[in-house]
């Protein structure tokens, strides 16, 4: 389920500031506290946003991805940190599809983690069905 | 109310299989404290001075009988035979074993219950009136969106860690019973030429900052509630602060941006959430407003109430308030008998509240953020029996609104937060104040007491506010006057220098004697406080 890993030998990240300024650089990081909406005119040349978790309980990255999913990116967007295993399913739902995380996750509990959910109650990042269109078809 | 249909309860079940794998975990050594602390809170779970303590969401503060049950059976099974219903419209048991928690997040799970987001960074219960679909000036039954709201809220994704836990409260009288406007977001379901929508007022709290929430939108169509909602946590979830923990509630946000500027924000949001497609269509919203149907309540019923004898008078004069079908009432027990402890329960009370709910209050029963239960739906024929068998359980305390009704945290006899204890002061003052004719005299007067500065006590919104402090290794008490968490909404002032425990019950009786003096006809506490202002009464206390 974790689509990608962080390979050997990929295109460094490099920070917001520098992607701004020139670059042509097509992987960049996003720190906590950074504006993911600064990134929006660039989505298309952009293959590879990391977005930092300095701490799992700084929740911010969330938004962060949700807000370049809604703005059409489709490239890799990584969560690296401390990421933990029990906001693997959430980080997914909000559209990250790979993670960096600092610790070595087991990848049954990972399993677990993201297939625990059958269905949500609220529409995200993920594609999935809310509850309420099940219901109503 | 709302039953579950297959979805609800798979949510449900597999959070509970989810905790016991956490905790299984967590008993195993795999997690450390510091890792499973959030895990645990999102399910309610605190860690206290002598045990665990678990908070079982009650949403918006309607339970059935069968439910109500599943609580004394808790109390009993898990706990020491008692619960304490909460200002948040939940219940918490003060003495849970870790081990133990998965058992009872199952028997809860059996019954349509959870303890889901009852604490943690997130959005938690929503609260709602305890007389939503029963009282006389309600606009409409709130609890249909804040049923919309808890199923939005839960297992949310991107509003998991937030920068602080984020509190919804929603109603639809102008009455505020709910302290709307010392919410995260208050809701109040407005009517603008005929048509119904959302005044959104968010950032109040209270807390050592406490805020009255400001007006941020009059009118939201109902249609963008969710949507707008999401906006209002949207931006919070971004720039509210991080670096300290004091300052992190949306409240120091919206005060450090201004209203204005985080009203832009949120439109701002809004229009690009608005296009995400979050909002149900009417017919969900239909699906469960239609299970809050007002049940089948007889408009010929009798109006008429046998007053003969002068104690069930008196409780039906106190504790029973208008219904909006004629021959019914609203019942609210007291759960503040003299020299007990604010918002406790015994498993037979819990028991015989569900008895009285199934066969005279049509299966519902509410907890109130007052931490007092409702039986909405009752006939006006059937008070008395109601009154004796309350009576026969120490649950009859006609004391409603009145001095010894008060709201009390925990304090330093549970809570590892907590500088000062709260119940042994909430007893004396109850004590001092025992004759029910003199609490009657006083009239409506709230009182409301914090063993420390996080305010679960609501003391900010006491017309009598009381904060219990640590003042060199002692226990001292300082007194507010003039709070309100109505439609009055207002914050207390401090007085001035605290008193030890005994200290304060005379202050206390000193400022109802000041209020006795300089009251004209009509006023309550607040309103002559309002009019004479602090000066008086700080002499009466001081000299």
């Amino acid at each position: 389920m974790v689509e990608h890993l962080q390979a050997d030998g990929e295109e460094p990240c490099v920070t917001l500031d520098a992607f701004l300024e020139q670059s042509n650089a097509t992987a960049v990081r996003l720190e906590s506290d950074e504006d993911a909406r600064a990134l929006i005119p660039h989505l298309d040349r952009l293959s590879l946003i990391e977005v930092a978790f300095p701490k799992f309980r700084d929740g911010r990255g969330y938004s962060s991805a949700r807000i370049l999913r809604e703005a059409g990116y489709t490239g890799e967007l990584r969560a690296q940190g401390d990421v933990l295993v029990d906001q693997i399913a959430y980080m997914k739902r909000c559209g990250f599809d790979s993670f960096a995380p600092e610790k070595d996750l087991n990848p049954a509990d990972v399993e677990a983690a993201l297939s625990r959910w059958p269905e949500h109650y609220q529409g995200a990042a993920d594609g999935a069905v809310p509850i309420w269109k099940l219901r109503h078809g | 109310m709302y039953k579950y249909d297959e979805y609800d309860q798979q949510m449900v079940d597999a959070r509970v299989a989810e905790f016991a794998d956490q905790v299984k975990r967590r008993l195993a050594g795999e997690i450390t404290e510091d890792q499973f602390k959030p895990l645990r809170l999102m399910n309610g779970l605190y860690l206290q001075l002598h045990a665990y303590m678990l908070r079982v969401a009650v949403p918006y503060g309607t339970l059935d009988s069968r439910q109500m049950r599943m609580l004394a059976h808790i109390a009993r099974k898990y706990d020491r035979d008692y619960g304490h219903f909460t200002t948040r419209q939940n219940i918490q048991y003060n003495w849970i074993k870790l081990e133990d928690a998965p058992a009872i997040l199952a028997d809860l799970a059996s019954v349509e219950m959870h303890a889901i987001q009852t604490s943690g960074n997130c959005i938690r219960n929503i609260s709602s009136d305890q007389w939503a679909g029963a009282a006389a000036d309600e606009l409409t039954d709130p609890r249909p969106w804040a049923e919309l709201l808890r199923q939005w809220s839960s297992f949310h994704p991107e509003f998991s860690y937030l920068p602080r836990k984020f509190k919804i409260a929603v109603i639809a009288a102008e009455e505020d019973r709910a302290a709307m406007r010392l919410h995260d977001i208050g809701i109040q379901i407005v009517e603008k030429d005929g048509v119904h929508g959302a005044a959104f007022y968010v950032g109040g709290g209270m807390g050592r900052t406490p805020m009255i929430a400001p007006l941020i939108k009059d009118f939201v169509p109902l249609d963008d509630l969710l949507s707008y909602t999401e906006a209002c946590l949207r931006v919070y979830n971004r720039y509210g602060r991080r670096d300290n923990i004091y300052k992190a509630r949306i409240k120091i946000l919206i005060h450090e941006l201004g209203a204005d500027e985080y009203r832009r924000q949120v439109e701002e949001e809004f229009a690009h959430v608005k296009s995400l497609g979050v909002d149900p269509p009417k017919a969900e919203f239909d699906r469960i407003a239609a299970q809050f149907a007002m049940p089948p309540l007889d408009a010929s019923a009798s109006d008429e109430i046998d007053r003969s004898d002068p104690d069930f008078a008196v409780w039906v004069d106190q504790n029973v308030a208008a219904h909006k079908v004629p021959g019914h009432a609203i019942v609210n027990i007291s759960l503040k008998p003299l020299g007990g402890i604010p918002g406790d329960a015994n498993s037979a009370q819990i028991d015989l509240m569900a008895d009285l709910a199934e066969r005279y209050s049509h299966d519902e029963l509410r907890v109130t953020h007052a931490q007092n239960i409702v039986l909405p739906h009752v006939r006006k024929a059937d008070l008395l029996a109601i009154w004796q068998a309350l009576d026969a359980a120490d649950l009859a305390t006609p004391n409603l609104d009145l001095i010894s009704d008060i709201i009390a945290c925990p304090g330093l006899d549970y809570c590892s937060l907590a500088n000062a204890r709260s119940i042994p002061v909430a007893q004396k003052i109850a004590q001092r104040f025992a004759d029910p004719a003199r609490q009657r005299d006083l009239g409506e007067l709230k009182l409301k007491i914090s063993g420390c500065i996080n305010a679960c006590g609501h003391h900010h919104a006491g017309h009598i506010g009381i904060l219990g402090v640590d003042r060199k290794g002692t226990e001292n008490y300082q007194l507010l006057l003039g709070g309100s968490g109505a439609e009055d909404v207002s914050l207390g002032t401090i007085t001035g220098p605290g008193f030890d425990e005994d200290g304060i019950v005379d202050a206390i009786e000193r400022v109802t004697d000041k209020y006795l003096s300089e009251r004209t006809d009509g006023e309550r506490f607040v309103d002559t406080y309002r009019r004479v202002g602090m000066a008086p009464f700080k002499e009466a206390i001081y000299g």
